[in-house]
């Protein structure tokens, strides 16, 4: 009796799962097919290795909202997850060197396939925002951050915060679209350091 | 100059330095503004015709180890149709049992036909400097046949509802070191990157202007760029692996995108930045 309970309920799983092809599919049973097509479909080149296609629970998370609204506990435990996991830097300090922040946001390298990966990566910051009023060619897909420092006041807190948002953007504000640059180790502390700098000293063309 | 090889490289060498001093002067306004005008000051001298002529030349050409030419491939209209087939693709192919883009297909008929080797099919598909590719001239040809035709894709086959399912998946798939989906940077109206307009894929406009402009000659690359060359580029910069030349995923994709763009008058090869 028991077994033929379960003979059918497989048989009828089977059929569900036939009739699921025919008719829509579940939303996770598309996931699980894209996701199972994409690993056939890319080739490892270069330092992209196909663990790139491995998402992490916060890009499982953001992709799966995208275009539904992002419920309350969801954002939280982004949020929550990301901001633990960023390090801190160990002097307490968060200003660098505006100068060179200003090279490290104007460069666009990193992490491609094309890209040479014994060179650091560049922040490519004004792909996104615009910064130093000097530079015209600047991208919209981020608030513009001239005069950052100077609208938000010189103080220590804004200087941590700016650090903590370029190390791990989804730490404030779930399913962020900017990269985690300290947590993927996009960049290095002393160049998170260095654009903070950008952001954040009042000799910084940013904020004249 | 009278060869039209020598006007068109004159033409790009026009083109590429004054669309820079373009760039530089404009700065903030949109550079794609500047990239029409030039677009309808060459409407009669795209260098795109060079592709197109060889890509005609070489469809008739009896080749591979069965020395026949790639006059009877069917592209889904019946062998040998090539007018309008472009703007019904990708589909359902019974004889492959598979969904495929234009690309995909035209591998079919090299192996299938001709006799080619899938190795040697898909071998060169995307030119360089000194490498011709005849994939991108077979693209041109075919593409070209299919200008002012609205764009009507069916996806009623089941495989096709699921192939167009998993590239809207993959839109919105956020991956690799940098979080990106192609969502991340296509998917809002009227945003940039540096001075780079994005167009919003997500909306019917938006696709229909985008699909139906490619393939496009790329004047800073001197070369005309396919569809599969396009998402592999895009893929790059999203920091993913290296796409697969008519893989699934690619096809998928651009299922997702020819059927969001159905309606728009085809209007490629183009001419872009
Ligand atoms: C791919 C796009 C992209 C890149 C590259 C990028 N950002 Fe952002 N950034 C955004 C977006 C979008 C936001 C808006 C909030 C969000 O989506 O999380 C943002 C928000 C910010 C904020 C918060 C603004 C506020 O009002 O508090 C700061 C600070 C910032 N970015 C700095 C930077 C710096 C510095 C760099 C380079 C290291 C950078 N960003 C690179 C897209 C980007
Ligand atoms: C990091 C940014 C980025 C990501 C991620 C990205 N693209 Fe793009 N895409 C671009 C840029 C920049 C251009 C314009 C290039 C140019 O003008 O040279 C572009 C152009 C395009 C175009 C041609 C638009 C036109 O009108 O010519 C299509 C289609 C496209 N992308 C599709 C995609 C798809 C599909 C994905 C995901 C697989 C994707 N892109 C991911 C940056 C991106």
């Amino acid at each position: 009796m028991n077994k033929e309970i379960i003979a059918w309920t497989v048989v009828g799983g089977a059929a569900a799962l036939l009739i699921g092809c025919a008719t829509a599919p579940s939303d996770a049973e598309t996931t699980a097919k894209a996701t199972q097509m994409m690993k056939a479909s890319f080739n490892e080149r270069g330092q992209a290795k196909l663990d790139r296609l491995d998402q992490d629970e916060t890009q499982k998370l953001c992709s799966e909202y995208t275009g539904k609204d992002l419920p309350k506990e969801v954002a939280e435990r982004i949020e929550k997850v990301n901001l633990e996991s960023i390090k801190w830097p160990a002097d307490g300090k968060y200003l660098g060197d505006w100068k060179s922040g200003e090279k490290i946001a104007q460069q666009g390298q990193g992490m491609q396939y094309s890209d040479d990966p014994k060179k650091p990566s560049g922040a490519n910051c004004y792909a996104c925002h615009q910064l130093a009023p000097q530079e015209l060619s600047f991208g919209t897909i981020g608030p513009s951050l001239y005069q950052y420092g100077k609208a938000r006041g010189y103080t220590e807190e804004t200087r941590k915060y700016v650090y903590g948002r370029i190390w791990n953007s989804e730490g404030y504000g779930a399913c962020s679209n900017m990269p985690r640059f300290g947590h993927n180790h996009i960049l290095t502390e002393a160049q998170i350091k260095d654009v903070v700098a950008l952001l954040m000293d009042p000799d910084s063309p940013v904020n004249k | 100059m009278s060869n039209p090889r020598w006007r068109a490289f004159a033409r790009i060498a026009v083109l590429s330095s004054s669309l820079a001093v373009a760039i530089v002067a404009l700065a903030q306004t949109s550079a794609v503004d500047e990239i029409a005008k030039y677009r309808a000051a060459l409407q009669d001298g795209n260098p795109a015709e060079l592709w197109e002529a060889r890509g005609a030349e070489l469809w008739k050409q009896p080749r591979g180890p069965n020395k026949v030419s790639l006059e009877k491939c069917d592209l889904g209209l019946g062998p040998g149709v090539v007018k309008g087939a472009y703007t019904q693709l990708p589909r359902y192919f019974a004889d492959a049992d598979r969904v495929m883009d234009l690309e995909t297909r035209l591998v079919w008929c090299m192996v299938k036909l001709q006799g080619f080797s899938e190795a040697d099919a898909v071998k060169n598909h995307f030119g360089g400097p000194g490498r011709k590719s005849d994939n991108e001239a077979f693209v041109a040809f075919v593409t070209s046949e299919s200008r002012g035709i609205p764009m009507n894709v069916a996806a009623t086959h089941p495989k096709e509802q699921e192939m167009y399912r998993l590239g809207e998946k993959m839109f919105f798939f956020r991956g690799g070191p940098y979080d990106f989906a192609c969502a991340s940077c296509h998917g809002v109206d009227n945003q940039r990157i540096r001075l780079q307009d994005l167009p919003n894929l997500t909306t019917k406009e938006g696709a229909q202007k985008a699909y139906s402009t490619w393939p496009a000659y790329r004047v800073s690359q001197g070369e005309l760029r396919t569809f599969q060359w396009r998402l592999n580029d895009c893929f790059r910069q999203q920091r993913f692996p290296e796409l697969k030349f008519t893989s699934d995923a690619s096809i998928a994709l651009t299922m997702f995108l020819a059927k969001n763009s159905n309606g728009a008058a085809y209007d490629a090869p183009a001419i872009k930045r």
